[in-house]
């Protein structure tokens, strides 16, 4: 691993995300190898890599959803997240999107977005929770981002996919996150779909930090951004998509298979 | 019944029964009658004295009558009749005495009392009689006879009997019979009569065994009563490693007693472990599958009684496939018409099984009425192991535990070694992978549903020989073998197994300090715990896919 | 906010509410002038064993809209609410043997007869404050309650989820059952509590006692019902829903899904306890056959035949279900599990909505059940 192009460890109070030498193994398969991944303060960055990279378990580990068994996984200058379960990092300000598109498929379009709504999360605030006018606006102002406003009062379930990725983005901004974890949002949409979420996802970018797991390289080539390729849960070229696809690791890696 | 172990019945029934062996051993050789008639006449001697030479005199000549006219003696039923001075062996019927000949065993019509003369015996001569008895009993060539007669000399501990079980223990060729002579020895020379070194040596012996009759004689040794300090001290301290061999015996006994609770619910669950392990399909009609089994088991039973008797005690070898193949033929029907329906659909699948159990129970409660069956254990499989230490293993748990077991290994060479198994790990990883590849997998699933089915109904065959065979005894089993698929972890054949011997043995512990109702829930809220740390069971299958 | 806008709020486009508050409401005013104040002979009169009857129906219902809360909103399938319903029971119970007094079999003052028959010199401490029907009936609520919250705090918190809680829960009402069919445990063992002679002072075989408990049961459904709508009506009954459907997304949203999941639990459990409560002086006794794991999974089909995620659906299947188990049970006693078995069947095959699910007339009230999709075993997201 001497050889990998590491990039120096930057100073903390730039990093929103900071991976050191993290590990996971899933019954001797090593899902995660030493990791070592650090994303600055408005910073958006393309992750791509072969499946079983790594990817999904990086973002399993960043969200609380897997432990690590090995290495320091901290957010926002030194808070540890490998300590706080899910709720707990999501309040701090991380938001997910998952692959498969997952919405609240039985509410409505406006629901899902009020229930991700930044804001009261306990049992007896929302038993009593009643929605202010600022709110609603808020609400709308993200329908309109994601071209979901025709759709207010859907069924979340009879969007199409596309919609569903687009609601589950704006789920994301609703939470208002300083850091955002996108798996492969470009998955199942048209190329005119696909042009408009990279142009949305480099929009929050600057105010936000993003992370987008993509496997499109068109997409990727859309954010325009730089790129860490994964290989065998472990960095193995990062910098821009041209420098990447040059590298001859990773065409062997990608052609090689 | 033969028992390996002082089983210490009565010194009286112990002789009863050697006396009963010697009639049945009847017909004697004409050589030794003239040489018995002789040795009878010392019995009735004058003196005490001269009665003892007469017994030792009758003894020596080895005829088997000899047992049964010693054993009257001492019981006081030995006369001559005053008429013509033949030896009888009286027993008071009314108000007169019916004899038989002391010499060969033919009745001799009956007697009152002032017709006959009690051949009267003194205390020490009773003793002369018993141990002579005992003496007797050790040499005989009946191993079973031996046995009762050293644990008779292990009983009465008399010091005459000394250089006979001496001479017995020259001879003596068993070990197990050995070593009962040499405790018994051990026994008799605890006594204050042998010099000090004898008696530790003897106490030493003793320290070797675990039996509860041992343990009783070393507590009195190490009681105030025994006058010798040493011998006290050195029998407390045997008395100590005594016990700690019988707290090992006991937990031997507790490991088996789960083991062989474990062996059942291991049988109940391993089905499960198929359809809900392998499948994920929830089967709450998989109890009511066992239930099949075992009336399988009371038909096939009954077929035999009515057409081939002389065979029922191999019916149990029709029984086992014959089970196989009617639950598995209800599982297939269970699945085509009603689970394939419900595929991924956990919630429905485990109501609509119910609803199949009610339906189950119900029919077989309509055909076979609520009662219980009785299913008749084969004489093969009744009797029981049992060790010189107080450890019983009845054979039909011992069975039921190597069953269980080779049920396993079948299932895992099913699953691993056959075209089934190779297609069930295929369509479980990957549905639309397997169908593309020409697979049929709703012919898979229906297979798979029915291995599992049949395995319950094996079961069933297993249960009916050691529970009631009723409309009620797949409901018994559900709680329970659901908890050891759970615990073991699912889809894992080697977590079932392990799962359900753990279950078993933390049962049987529990139930000496908890009762069996208070172990059986302590269990179940441990499981409820155990489950909360591991969700997924002991051996859970980690990793991404399994935690979605 | 008065109770009257509440009540609009509740109700408003809440077609199926509207009716049950409706019947139920005119089954409290009708049911005590029919048999109380017309004669026996008239054509108009309900016999007394007919309110029972209908009073024990709608503990069910209040049971069945208890499970339904928590399996139709939330996604969690329990198997033991029995047990829930059983202790409110017991708690019942022990209030109306502790107002036996002296009148019991062996005259004690103090001890129940089963108490002095099994020889005990004293009452239990858990036995003592029963014979103050306040405090019986906030332990009615309560040790339910505090039994979901301790059950559901492990069970949730380490995120036993699916029918591996179902089949825990089943482990739980079952080692319940264990416990009461013991002597020691101190409730009556296998004959659990009965003889029961009154209740606030009122005989319980007098016809206006019955009627009232009937009204009362009326009152729990309609308050029950009312409380489980402003739940599921709330933000919070939102979440429950959006748990049910996609457990994780609501973690990752930052809320704590085990807090949501136990409180709708124990509330639930309390709403069972009380029906429980409301159950065992309608019909006489309470024993340890309440706990069987068979009782409580029949709770599920209530729910199922009426239609799972309405509440209201859930009170119409208790009461048809039990309805048809009197008619069978009572007509052909052989063929009720017979038709039992084949509603769980027909019903998770042909009505997965449940009735108001199927039927037109309930339909537009809107019953929201996924269908959840077919074969679906692959995990949610792969690398």
């Amino acid at each position: 691993m001497s050889d990998v192009p590491v990039q120096a460890r930057p100073e903390l109070h730039d990093t929103i995300l900071y991976l050191d030498g993290v590990s996971v193994s899933f019954d001797g398969f090593k899902a995660l190898n030493d990791l070592s991944f650090y994303v600055e303060v408005g910073e958006l960055r393309a992750v791509i890599g072969p499946n079983g990279a790594g990817k999904t378990t990086m973002m399993d580990v960043v969200t609380g959803r897997t432990r690590p068994d090995r290495g320091q996984v901290e957010f926002n200058g030194g808070i540890d997240l490998t300590q706080l379960d899910e709720a707990a990092i999501a309040n701090l300000g991380i938001g997910r999107k998952f692959q498969k598109p997952t919405v609240f498929e039985e509410h409505t379009v406006f629901d899902n977005l009020e229930l991700a709504l930044a804001g009261t999360r306990g049992v007896f605030g929302s038993l009593f929770a009643r929605l202010g006018a600022a709110s609603r606006e808020r609400i709308d102002g993200v329908l309109e981002t994601t071209a979901l406003i025709s759709h207010r009062d859907r069924r979340a379930g009879d969007l199409s996919h596309g919609q569903k990725q687009w609601l589950e983005i704006g789920m994301l901004l609703m939470q208002d996150p300083e850091l955002l974890l996108v798996d492969e949002p470009a998955a199942g949409m048209t190329d005119e779909e696909t042009e408009q979420t990279a142009a949305l996802l480099t929009r929050i970018a600057g105010s936000r930090s993003v992370v987008v797991v993509e496997h499109d390289m068109a997409f990727v080539r859309g954010l325009g951004c730089r790129v860490t390729v994964l290989h065998e849960g472990a960095v193995l070229a990062e910098g821009t998509l041209d420098a990447v696809q040059h590298d001859a690791r990773v065409v062997e890696v990608y052609l090689g298979r | 019944m033969p028992t390996r172990g002082f089983a210490l019945p009565s010194l009286a029934a112990v002789l009863s029964c050697i006396a009963i062996v010697a009639i049945v051993a009847g017909g004697a050789p004409a050589s030794h009658a003239a040489t018995l008639d002789e040795a009878v006449q010392g019995l009735s001697a004058k003196s005490y004295k001269d009665r003892a030479v007469g017994v030792e005199v009758l003894a020596a000549t080895g005829h088997p009558r000899t047992i049964p006219i010693l054993e009257a003696m001492a019981k006081g039923q030995l006369f001559v009749r005053k008429a013509d001075g033949v030896l009888v062996i009286g027993h008071k019927t009314g108000k007169v005495y019916s004899l038989t000949n002391a010499l060969d065993g033919s009745a001799v019509g009956d007697a009152r009392k002032k017709e006959l003369k009690k051949v009267k015996v003194n205390n020490r001569l009773r003793g002369v009689i018993k141990a002579t008895l005992g003496g007797l009993t050790l040499l005989s060539d009946d191993p079973d006879q031996r046995e009762a007669a050293a644990a008779a000399v292990f009983a009465a501990r008399d010091a005459g009997a000394l250089e006979t079980v001496e001479q017995a223990i020259a001879r003596e060729e068993d070990p197990g019979l050995l070593d009962q002579l040499t405790l018994a020895k051990a026994a008799i020379e605890t006594s204050p009569d042998f010099p000090l070194d004898v008696r530790l040596a003897a106490v030493e012996r003793l320290s070797e065994s675990a039996l509860p009759e041992v343990r009783s004689l070393l507590a009195s040794l190490s009681q105030e009563s025994e006058p010798d300090a040493e011998v006290r001290a050195s029998a407390a301290e045997a008395l100590d490693a005594v016990e700690r061999d019988l707290a090992f015996w006991n937990l031997l006994g507790a490991i088996f007693q789960g083991l062989s609770l474990g062996s059942v619910l291991l049988l109940a669950a391993v089905g499960l472990a198929i359809t809900f392990g392998v499948m994920g399909v929830i089967n709450m009609a998989h109890g009511e599958l066992v239930m099949l089994g075992a009336y399988t088991t009371y038909v096939v039973q009954q077929l035999f009684r009515d057409f081939a008797p002389g065979g029922l005690d191999y019916s149990l070898a029709v029984a086992v496939p014959a089970a196989f193949l009617v639950a598995g033929a209800a599982g297939v029907a269970i699945e085509r018409s009603v689970i394939r329906w419900l595929y991924g659909r956990p919630f429905e699948t485990l109501l609509a099984t119910w609803g199949l159990s009610l339906i189950l129970q119900q029919l077989v409660r309509t055909v076979f009425g609520p009662t219980n069956r009785e299913v008749s254990s084969p004489s093969w499989l009744s009797g029981a192991f049992e060790t010189a230490t107080g450890l019983v293993l009845p054979y039909n748990r011992v069975a039921i535990i190597i069953f269980s077991l080779l049920v396993v290994a079948g299932i895992a060479l099913v699953l691993r070694r056959t075209a089934l198994g190779l297609y069930m790990r295929a369509v479980t990883q990957n549905r639309s992978m397997a169908s593309s590849m020409g697979i049929r997998t709703g012919w898979v699933d229906a297979a798979t549903f029915g291995l599992g089915a049949g395995i319950a109904g094996v079961a069933g065959v297993a249960l009916s020989q050691i529970d009631n065979v009723s409309p009620n005894l797949g409901q018994a089993y559900i709680v329970d073998s659901f908890m050891v698929v759970v615990f073991g972890g699912v889809g894992n054949l080697w977590g079932t197994l392990v799962g359900a011997m753990s279950l078993g043995v933390i049962n049987k512990f529990l139930e000496p300090f908890a009762g069996a109702v208070l172990a059986k829930i302590l269990v179940l809220v441990a499981i409820i715990l155990f489950i909360q740390k591991r969700p997924r069971g002991l051996f859970a299958l980690k990793g991404r896919a399994a935690e979605s | 906010m008065g109770v009257r806008s509440v009540l609009v709020d509740l109700l408003a486009g809440n077609r199926g509410g509207q009716i049950l508050l409706a019947v139920l409401l005119a089954a409290v005013v009708v049911v005590p002038i029919s048999n109380l104040l017309l004669p026996a002979d008239s054509v108009l009169h309900v016999p007394t064993y007919v309110v029972s009857l209908m009073g024990k129906y709608l503990t069910f219902a209040l049971l069945a809209l208890s499970v339904d809360l928590i399996w139709g909103y939330a996604g969690v399938l329990s198997l033991g609410h029995g047990a829930f319903f059983a202790l409110g029971g017991y708690a019942m119970g022990m209030y109306m043997m502790r107002q036996i007094g002296d009148r019991g079999v062996y005259g004690h003052p103090e001890l129940p007869d089963f108490m002095v028959f099994l020889d005990w010199k004293e009452l239990p401490w858990y036995w003592q404050g029963f014979d103050w029907f306040p405090f019986a009936m906030v332990m009615a609520l309560v040790v339910p309650g505090a039994l979901a919250l301790v059950f559901g705090w492990f069970a949730f918190r380490s995120r036993v989820t699916g029918v591996y809680l179902s089949i825990i829960t089943q482990a739980m009402t079952f080692a319940l059952m264990l416990a009461f069919f013991r002597n020691d445990m101190g409730f009556g063992g296998n004959n659990g509590l009965t003889d029961f002679k009154e209740l606030l002072g009122f005989n319980l075989q007098a016809d206006g006692t019955r009627v009232a408990l009937f009204c009362a049961s009326a009152a729990a459904v309609a308050l029950g019902y009312l409380l489980g709508r402003f739940i599921v009506r709330s933000r919070a009954g939102r979440v429950l829903v959006a748990v049910r459907d996609a457990e994780t997304r609501v973690r990752f949203l930052g809320y704590r899904v085990e807090h949501y999941k136990l409180f709708v639990f124990v509330l639930s459990a309390m709403l069972a306890g009380l029906a429980g409560a409301l159950y065992v002086p309608q019909v006489g006794i309470i024993n340890p056959s309440e706990f069987a794991p068979a009782a409580s999974i029949e709770i599920v089909v209530w729910v199922a035949v009426g239609g799972r995620g309405s509440l209201y659906g859930a009170v119409l299947g208790a009461i048809l279900v039990n309805y048809a188990k009197t008619v069978f049970t009572g007509v052909l006693p052989d063929m009720w599990l017979f038709v039992l078995g084949g509603l769980f069947i027909a019903v998770t095959l042909f009505l997965p909505k449940g009735i108001v699910g199927t039927v037109p007339v309930f339909k537009r009230a809107g019953v929201r059940w996924r269908r959840r999709p077919g074969r679906a075993r692959s995990p949610e997201s792969a690398p």
